[in-house]
């Protein structure tokens, strides 16, 4: 393990489409094991921002850095290596649908190590089964619902043991119970395997629930307005529009 | 990095006692659990089951598979296990891994099916496609009536893009391929005809088989791959985005809404492009004529204005209609039938493009029949 615990780096970054900006002078730590939320009200870029994190977007300037080494600025290889670390949940699962859900596990398997049929067929079995899916090996996305879809695809996400994993709204289009049951996941996973965890949403009882630090992206300025733990901006932080967010719209003007 | 190490003995109480070391990562070398599993099911077999796992080093989903192959033989054969051993992560995730139990019923079994049945399969599903085809052409014949008392929900700038999309759109493939095929009939038509001096007659084969038959034909294959697979394409996407649903829930017939301006569209369209097709083709026809006869411009566009007769012209008009409504009608139908899932288009857009094709060469037989007996 690393001296430094900080994992991911955001550093001095701008994000746009042409020349429609979108954020700027974007700057965070997300440390080892920490489940960081990016939250902020619709339209403001957080999905955007997972996207230059995960590397499908490159950003207008500034640079993300896994382990202190610099994402956009390294080479294709290098980017490749980053990516094997990462495992990411989309917003509607987005598996292929042409595969059983055990194809959709073990494809990275098949191309990335050298195990036999048999071991990936094992393997996909027991990530099916952490996510609650146990026997569902043989089933095609469109002929399961969509909260099996979300967790087969957090199955997916697991495939290689990631030491980072994104999740895109991870609990948009689940019931309450369905959603709590995710987020108890998710906490399973970093205590047991030491995972850390980017969480992009805007669901306030997941925030509170599991996040341990976060950033708040505001679409109006263009920029972050707090970083830290998400108790602590509701509870504490001086800007008006942060803790308004963070109590559903229902904030003092002023900190008591 | 350090190689897996697995040991396992006998102790006192007759209990096993797993001793796992090293690394055991996914895709490095894992030792085999066999012999453990092997003990387990045997009537000697232990009572209870534990782990010292403290020269364990790093372990990921690598450790974890074997140990839940060796819990399940362990619970099958009712021997107790001691998880105390293990380390607290993975611990927890076995414990999660049997949280949630199988659902019953759930696991499915493959059966190989052999060939006989394969076939009997086969043959009922087109059975049943053929069923689905006949039922969506009565909707539609039924749309059309009421299109026709103006009952039908549809939108007019609708069939005026489609209009677009099936003509201008589809002009530059259209103009390539006639003209190619006039200049093909032409050398053929030279190169034989000359044998015994009626070179001058090429005017008359490439003008009535491009006027009569290839013009129609032709244009139609382009447009059973080209419109005919845009129409099952944009149906089944709306299907699978469930577009199709949110009509109906508003009231809205979508063989009314979707199918039949598409259909309309193309059967108003076909004819007009059918009839620049034989114009091209004869253009292509002209150009190799008097390139390789000794005639002039005059005398070849005498010959092929007497060679086609009206009959001609509308008898290839006429099957150009049909062909553009048999393009369209398999079109929709398999958009209209897709499945839920980007396969399921994918399906649809190739048996959109396989059965328009089938349908035309066979109208186009059928036709060709019945012209010949009706003398046209």
């Amino acid at each position: 393990m690393h001296a430094d615990d900080s994992h991911i780096v955001v550093s001095d970054l701008t994000m746009a489409y042409g020349d429609f900006l979108i954020q700027k002078g974007l700057n965070f730590t997300v440390k080892r094991g920490d489940i960081f939320i990016i939250m902020g009200g619709s339209g403001c870029g957080k999905s955007t921002l997972l996207k230059v994190m995960i590397g499908l977007k490159s950003p207008a300037k500034g640079d993300v850095l896994y382990d202190a080494k610099p994402f956009w600025a390294s080479g294709e290889p290098e980017q490749e290596a980053a990516k094997r670390k990462f495992g990411t949940l989309f917003q509607s699962g987005a598996l292929w649908s042409s595969m059983t859900l055990a194809d959709n596990i073990g494809l990275a398997l098949q191309q990335y190590t050298d195990l036999n049929v048999a071991e990936i067929r094992e393997v996909a079995a027991y990530k099916l089964m952490l996510v609650g899916l146990a026997g569902f090996e043989d089933y095609y996305p469109n002929e399961i619902s969509g909260g099996m879809k979300k967790r087969a695809g957090l199955a997916r996400a697991m495939a290689l043991d990631p030491e980072i994993l994104f999740f895109d709204e991870p609990s948009a289009g689940l019931d309450p119970i369905s959603a709590k049951l995710l987020d108890d996941l998710i906490l399973e996973l970093r205590e047991s395997l030491g995972t850390t965890v980017v969480i992009v949403t805007h669901e306030l009882a997941s925030i509170f629930a599991i996040g341990n630090n976060s950033v708040f992206l505001d679409p109006d300025t263009k920029t972050q307005l707090a970083i830290g733990d998400p108790k602590e901006m509701r509870d504490h932080h001086n800007n008006f529009v942060v803790r308004n967010f963070l109590c559903r719209g229902e904030a003092e003007e002023q900190l008591a | 990095m350090s190689t897996a190490t697995f040991r396992y003995d006998i102790l006192a109480g007759n209990s096993l006692a797993i001793e796992l070391g090293g690394d055991w990562l996914l895709g490095t070398a894992i030792p085999s659990t066999d012999a453990v599993l092997d003990r387990l099911g045997q009537t000697s077999r232990p009572e209870r089951l534990t782990f010292v796992s403290d020269r364990l080093g790093d372990w990921d989903t690598g450790l974890i598979t074997p140990l839940l192959g060796i819990l399940r033989a362990a619970d099958a054969n009712g021997v107790k296990v001691d998880e105390s051993g293990l380390p607290d992560g993975a611990r927890r995730l076995l414990a999660l891994a049997f949280a949630v139990k199988e659902r019953e019923g759930a696991r499915r079994s493959f059966k190989r099916k052999g060939v006989v049945e394969q076939i009997g399969d086969a043959t009922l599903a087109m059975l049943e496609d053929l069923k689905k085809l006949l039922t969506f052409t009565g909707d539609l014949v039924l749309s059309f009536g009421r299109f026709a008392c103006g009952k039908a929900t549809y939108l007019r700038s609708d069939v005026l893009q489609y209009c677009q999309e099936a003509s201008t759109g589809a002009l530059g493939i259209v103009s390539l391929i006639s003209f190619l095929i006039g200049m093909i009939f032409a050398f053929v038509g030279v190169m034989q005809l000359n044998m015994f001096g009626a070179g001058i007659y090429t005017a008359n084969l490439v003008a009535v088989a491009m006027v009569r038959e290839m013009a129609a034909i032709m244009t139609a294959i382009v447009m059973a791959g080209r419109t005919g697979a845009a129409y099952a394409a944009q149906i089944g996407t709306m299907k699978v985005n469930e577009e199709v649903d949110a009509l109906t829930t508003l009231g809205m017939n979508p063989v009314d809404f979707l199918v039949t301006p598409r259909v309309i569209a193309l059967v108003l369209m076909m004819p007009l492009l059918t009839m620049y097709s034989s114009l091209l083709g004869i253009l292509g026809g002209t150009l190799v004529g008097l390139a390789m006869l000794d005639v002039t411009l005059v005398q070849y566009v005498q010959q092929t204005i007497d060679a086609v007769r009206l009959n001609s012209l509308f008898g290839g008009l006429f099957k150009s209609v049909v062909y553009g409504s048999l393009v369209a009608l398999a079109g929709c139908q398999q958009g209209m039938a897709c499945g839920n899932s980007a396969m399921a288009v994918g399906q649809s857009t190739t048996k959109a493009v396989v059965m328009g094709i089938v349908l035309i060469v066979v109208s186009a037989a059928i036709l060709t029949v019945i012209y010949i007996n009706m003398g046209i």
